[in-house]
């Protein structure tokens, strides 16, 4: 390479110093900070004082918080087990050779991730209401059940209102990944599988799946890491509270109390540590297990 | 037995004849097309409702769950009532504001945020992929590592460091701890890494300094990427609700979702005001994007999946 630019100072830096400012200053910083002040106590953003590890004893002896994590993994689990197969799914449908009208579904499935999750919420309350919201309707149109059923001040219904705004709001989006992943399903192997004799069944599991492993785990991963930080959608859906009985607290909400409602970012700092481990581990874990199933 | 039982109890029938006609392609064929419409169907509902319930008077809002029967439409069932008293100018504590104040704040914030973004994450994309430099290798792991961090982490530090900035109540609070982020960083690098290295130097021989390098060549050849991260960047901007709900305090200085979550309280009687108002907040975004769909999904994708 030209010789004038190793040798004296790289223009890449120049090209790089906002980045590295505000990365440092916003990003990388703001970490160790967050490690500090989670042995502080604090009552806005000023008065503070050292208490060690009385942070992280609260939160770990405190039944709201299990209440919130609760909560949170019960999400995460139907984000993976119930949203993530239904993406696979609609994917699988959509990917019709020589379809022309795959454009068209994909833009409608995948709409509702344009909306941001507290429009949603907004919505969803109001769509969620016992007797003249359409949701309620529906069901007792459909089913003859549902016309009075209060999602949003029954703490047995508030979790499966929030999991239901989701699937709306996101089953498109990891929909498109999925498309994407199966269109470069080589379709030489698919038709020597069918050659051979091998079911749809046996085609999926043996052809598809291996293929769209890698996208896969990047979109349970991603799933979970959003799962975990599930905030806007609960906390419109129940105008900025827990919902009844607590039933809607994420993680995220209980940090977000403790730090802004109630003013201790010590101990909101604490939380997201707290948060940021568990995110960490369990994105680890899948990683590994992933890993493991390979042959 | 309703019209939709028998609507649904019909599609079994046809595809179960067809099943037994022998025609197990035709029945696949139109089992896959009605699931996608009744899919379809499901997920565009709440999108007919609020534009319904958003031109529907108060008085019949409840009433009718799209549109009142064509025999009864007259000013007094479709009107514009709801959008009238949403753009009525409101007192606040800093004057006398309207809706559309805050439909500017909005634009202004993600326009900025999209501008900042698109700059700083482009040369430094630049510069991961055209100079080699000590630490390059470091800096860039560093950079994809940071999208580790959960963004909540973050929150209560730079609260703390947001006050004692004096960034309370500002714009800067917002825009400038956004003003990078590593998956335009990443895409751009990704992307000029493909130009041939060769336009680069005939350039330098021309005499071009390496910021005009940068504009005049580097950029307008990933064209592409900046359509797609501008769309990504600006929808995120547009639709983020903690940072701002958390550092501005003044009503005038909030954007929509700010806004329209105080208005459900304050409209609490009647949502057809904070509908009308949704309706409004997604009403830019969603025609921005469905006439740039392919740019939007190429943003998404070009990330984390190989296409």
């Amino acid at each position: 390479m030209n010789g004038a630019l190793t040798r004296h100072f790289s223009p890449a830096w120049f090209f790089l110093l906002p980045t590295i400012a505000v990365m440092g200053t916003f990003l990388f910083y703001p970490v160790i900070l967050a490690g500090v002040m989670a042995f502080q106590q604090s009552s806005g953003a000023l008065a503070v004082e050292w208490i060690g590890w009385e942070n992280f004893q609260f939160v770990l002896s405190d039944p709201l918080f299990y209440r919130a994590a609760r909560n949170t993994l019960i999400f995460a689990a139907f984000s993976i087990f119930l949203q993530l197969p239904l993406s696979l799914g609609l994917a699988m449908l959509l990917n019709a050779k020589g379809d022309r009208t795959k454009g068209f579904f994909r833009l409608i499935i995948f709409s509702p991730f344009l909306v941001g999750p507290i429009f949603v919420g907004i919505l969803f309350a109001v769509l969620f209401t016992p007797r003249f919201g359409m949701i309620n309707r529906f069901l007792q149109y459909l089913t003859g059940w549902g016309l009075e059923v209060n999602w949003l001040s029954n703490p047995a219904f508030v979790l499966p209102a929030i999991i239901l705004t989701a699937l709306w709001m996101y089953v498109g989006f990891n929909m498109i990944y999925f498309l994407a992943a199966l269109q470069s399903v080589s379709q030489d192997l698919m038709d020597a599988a069918r050659v051979d004799g091998a079911g749809p069944w046996q085609r999926f599991l043996h052809v598809t799946v291996p293929a769209i492993k890698p996208v896969a785990v990047f979109v349970v991963i991603m799933s979970t890491i959003g799962s975990f930080q599930l905030f806007e959608l609960p906390f419109a859906l129940l105008q900025g509270t827990g919902g009844p009985d607590n039933a809607g607290l994420t993680l995220v909400m209980y940090l977000y109390n403790h730090a802004f409602v109630s003013g201790d970012l010590g101990l909101g700092a604490a939380v997201g540590w707290i948060l940021a481990m568990a995110i960490f581990t369990i994105s680890m874990v899948q990683i590994k297990v992933s890993k493991g199933g390979d042959h | 037995m309703n019209l939709l039982h028998v609507a649904l109890l019909l599609l079994l029938a046809i595809l179960m004849g067809l099943v037994l006609a022998g025609r197990a392609t035709a029945a696949a064929n139109l089992a896959r097309r009605s699931v996608l419409i009744i899919v379809s169907c499901l997920i565009l509902s709440p999108f007919v409702w609020l534009v319904f319930a958003t031109f529907k008077d108060p008085s019949v809002l409840n009433e009718y769950v799209f549109l009142p029967p064509f025999a009864e439409w007259s000013a007094e069932t479709i009107n514009l009532s709801n959008l009238r008293t949403l753009l009525a100018p409101q007192e606040t504590v800093h004057g006398t504001y309207s809706f559309f104040l805050y439909i500017f704040n909005s634009v202004f914030l993600a326009t900025a945020q999209t501008l900042l973004q698109v700059t700083f994450c482009s040369m430094a994309g630049f510069a991961f992929a055209v100079y080699s430099f000590r630490g390059r290798q470091a800096l860039f792991l560093l950079v994809l590592g940071s999208m580790m961090i959960p963004p909540i982490l973050l929150l209560a530090p730079v609260y703390r460091m947001v006050v004692n900035f004096g960034w309370m109540d500002t714009y800067f609070a917002l825009l400038v701890p956004g003003a990078v982020g590593a998956y335009g960083i990443f895409l751009y690098r990704q992307a000029m890494m493909r130009v041939p290295k060769e336009l680069f130097d005939a350039a330098r021989i021309d005499g071009a300094s390496e910021l005009r390098i940068w504009y005049e060549i580097a950029l307008p050849l990933v064209r592409p990427i900046t359509g797609a991260f501008c769309l990504v960047v600006f929808l995120n901007a547009w639709n983020s609700f903690i940072a701002p709900n958390v550092f501005l305090q003044s009503t005038y200085k909030m954007p929509l979702p700010v806004i329209l979550q105080h208005f459900v309280g304050q409209y609490e009687n009647q949502y057809g005001v904070f509908l009308a108002g949704t309706f409004l907040a997604i009403l830019p975004p969603a025609c921005l994007f469905f006439y740039l769909q392919r740019e939007f999904i190429l943003g998404l994708t070009s990330g984390g999946v190989k296409e």
